[in-house]
């Protein structure tokens, strides 16, 4: 510390020094640093064990500075169902994007939801594969381009864009949905407080906690960070509304 | 002297796995192996472990992974069709080195095929199944009392190596019932100071992944990998011998066909032919440096290798024999078990060709 400085902002210490290999402006950054801090602010790094995805958040382990493994593509809520089965007084997530856990790992999210695994998903969904450089995700909008689908999503080839939020909502063994945004500072103090929320409710042992965030992808997209903003207001969250949909007692 | 019961093959494997400190057990049902979830689910609540029914055997073997990694003895079972889905799991928990047991209560195939035994999944058993360099110990037991053993010995050896170890059975030891010896249970105690059980401040984070996408790192893993297959090699080969020491005409076989295949020596026997019986009861490793010494004796004329398949176990045999002998093959399929009467006229007529 440099004399006649004080520090007034620094990361949280659950978050290791390695550099990040996200994209400029990629959410999934944002995403790691708010729940990192969380899990500081609670005091909960020593009990947490995390899952990673396949996708580009598959070296999420290089920076949060928690016990982690790394999942099969799709099979995050298997493996984190586990370990929670095994580890019942551990807080335990999973961190997936929207091919990995509303594609190909669909059935492991639904059946982990319904027999209501206290876990918490955090669900990043931008809209497309990201890692594998850009092609269509089931969660991509109607009319959106991307490499496998270059003249703009079409229904009738390949279905709406699933909302998994409102999917496992309905479910007995879920406790707690919500669907947050990282696109404005106020969003991610908001995003900050919904996982918060989803921590405490684990805690309480009664059911599934399952949080969205609606992300983005710069580079998928092709735009800038801040296209991919504007389109998160004027395309992503209108289809894929805000909000807490389940809680409970409520 | 341990406790003495009637059970079913399935039922006994369950009932080891119980005995063997299992703390977590994930599976989904297929014939002829369902009778070892159905026994698990309902000896549940006398016991310590914890019991999913999963959607899948691709969840299941994840489960697995993730039960595993953090700390926990494992286990799945399953039977052909649903070995297969396993196959992308198990690769990643080979190569995330995690200690679990897998059980195939292999059924005939391929496809759907049928439910009654098979051994038609040897290749995929022993010679990977998954994607990538990895092995996996494979233990092949041949009656009800060795799918006690092999299971308990299977949690030791997973343990012991960090790598998955398969229970390669068959639809007719799964399915038939035997005097079993029940060992104690045995006191458990996990050390495994790599497990994710929480970073707690005096250690660095744990991570469990099968992911180096640098090239040297991946290479650096593969070579750690082949050297533990390699301890594995020197020091876990199993098998069992029958009348193996003046023996001219030497049979291989495991498994089912393996209590079929001392049947056909004795009768051999009875007419005179100086007939043996080599077990492997790991199919990997191989016991192929034993074979290799009975192909170099002198009195030994030919090897038959007998199998509920259209030959697969043979190829190990023939690369161990090496051409010294020669190695022929009897095999049935679609669940059919060979009897003695037919392998012994094969055996006759090649033996009198030579
Ligand atoms: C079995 C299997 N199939 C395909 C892949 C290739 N793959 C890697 S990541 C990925 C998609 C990732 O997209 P998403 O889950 O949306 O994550 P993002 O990169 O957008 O954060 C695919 C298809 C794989 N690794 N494994
Ligand atoms: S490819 Fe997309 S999702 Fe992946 S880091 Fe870059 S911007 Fe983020
Ligand atoms: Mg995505």
């Amino acid at each position: 510390m440099r004399e006649g400085y004080e520090v007034i902002y620094q990361k949280p210490k659950t978050l290791t020094d390695n550099k990040m290999h996200y994209c400029p402006g990629c959410i999934h950054g944002t995403m790691h640093k708010i729940f990192m801090e969380l899990i500081e602010e609670m005091d909960l790094q020593e009990k947490t064990v995390g899952v990673c995805p396949v996708g580009c958040s598959v070296f999420a382990y290089d920076y949060m500075d928690v016990d982690m493994q790394e999942a099969a593509h799709g099979r995050a809520a298997a493996v984190a169902t586990a370990i929670k089965r095994m580890l019942p007084d551990r807080i335990v997530f999973s961190y997936q994007g929207d091919g990995d856990l509303a594609a190909i790992g669909t059935a492991e999210t639904l059946h982990a939801c319904n027999r209501g695994e206290n876990f918490l998903f955090i669900f990043i969904n931008n809209g497309i594969y990201g890692m594998t450089g850009g092609q269509m995700a089931p969660t991509t909008l109607e009319g959106q381009k991307t490499t496998t689908s270059p003249f703009g999503r079409d229904k009738k080839n390949s279905g709406s864009p699933l909302k998994m939020t409102e999917m496992v909502t309905p479910l007995d063994g879920v406790a707690f949905t919500a669907r947050v945004s990282g696109n404005t500072p106020a969003n991610v103090r908001k995003a900050k407080r919904v996982f918060k929320k989803a921590l405490e409710i684990q805690q309480q042992n009664i059911g599934t906690q399952f949080v969205e965030v609606v992300s983005n992808c710069p580079s998928g997209w092709k735009c800038t960070p801040v296209e991919s903003m504007e389109w998160i207001v004027e395309k992503a969250i209108p289809y894929y509304p805000l909000g807490i949909f389940k809680e409970p007692g409520k | 002297m341990g406790e003495i019961r009637f059970m079913k093959g399935n039922e006994a494997l369950a009932e080891a796995a119980i005995r063997a400190g299992m703390q977590g057990y994930f599976g989904y049902p297929i014939t002829p192996q369902s009778e070892v979830i159905e026994y698990l689910a309902a000896e549940e609540p006398n016991h310590d472990y914890t019991l999913i029914q999963a959607e899948s055997e691709v969840a299941s073997i994840n489960m697995v992974y993730g039960g595993a990694a953090a700390g926990a003895r494992v286990m799945t079972t399953t039977s052909s069709p649903g070995y297969s889905l396993m196959q992308e799991g198990v690769s990643y928990i080979a190569c995330a080195e995690l200690p679990c047991v897998v059980a195939n209560v292999a059924r005939g195939g391929p496809g759907l095929g049928t439910i009654q035994a098979g051994q038609g999944d040897y290749f995929q058993a022993v010679k990977g199944g998954g994607h990538g360099d990895y092995r996996q110990i494979v233990l092949a037991p041949n009656s009800v009392q060795e799918m006690v053993d092999l299971t308990i010995l299977a949690f030791d050896l997973a343990d012991k190596y960090r790598t998955p170890v398969l229970i390669l059975s068959d639809g007719a030891i799964g399915q038939m019932m035997e005097k079993v010896e029940l060992p104690e249970p045995i006191p458990y105690k996990p050390d495994k100071p790599w497990a994710t059980t929480g970073k707690t401040h005096d250690r660095e984070r744990n991570i469990i992944t099968s992911l180096y996408i640098q090239s040297d790192d991946m290479e650096k893993k593969n070579i750690h990998l082949q050297r533990k297959f390699k301890k594995i090699e020197e020091n876990e080969v199993r098998y069992e011998e029958y009348m193996i020491e003046d023996a001219e005409l030497i049979i291989t076989a495991y498994g089912v066909t393996s209590r079929t295949s001392k049947k056909i020596v004795d009768l051999a026997r009875e007419s005179g032919i100086k007939m043996g019986l080599h077990r492997p009861i790991t199919l990997w490793p191989f016991p192929a440096d034993r074979i290799s010494e009975l192909a170099n004796k002198n009195k030994v004329k030919a090897f038959f290798s007998i199998e509920m398949s259209a030959g697969q176990m043979v190829e190990d045999v023939k690369l161990s024999v090496n051409g010294v002998k020669p190695t022929f093959f009897y095999g049935r399929t679609g669940g059919i078990i060979p009897t003695p009467e037919e392998v012994i006229d094969f055996i006759q007529k090649k033996a009198g060709e030579l």
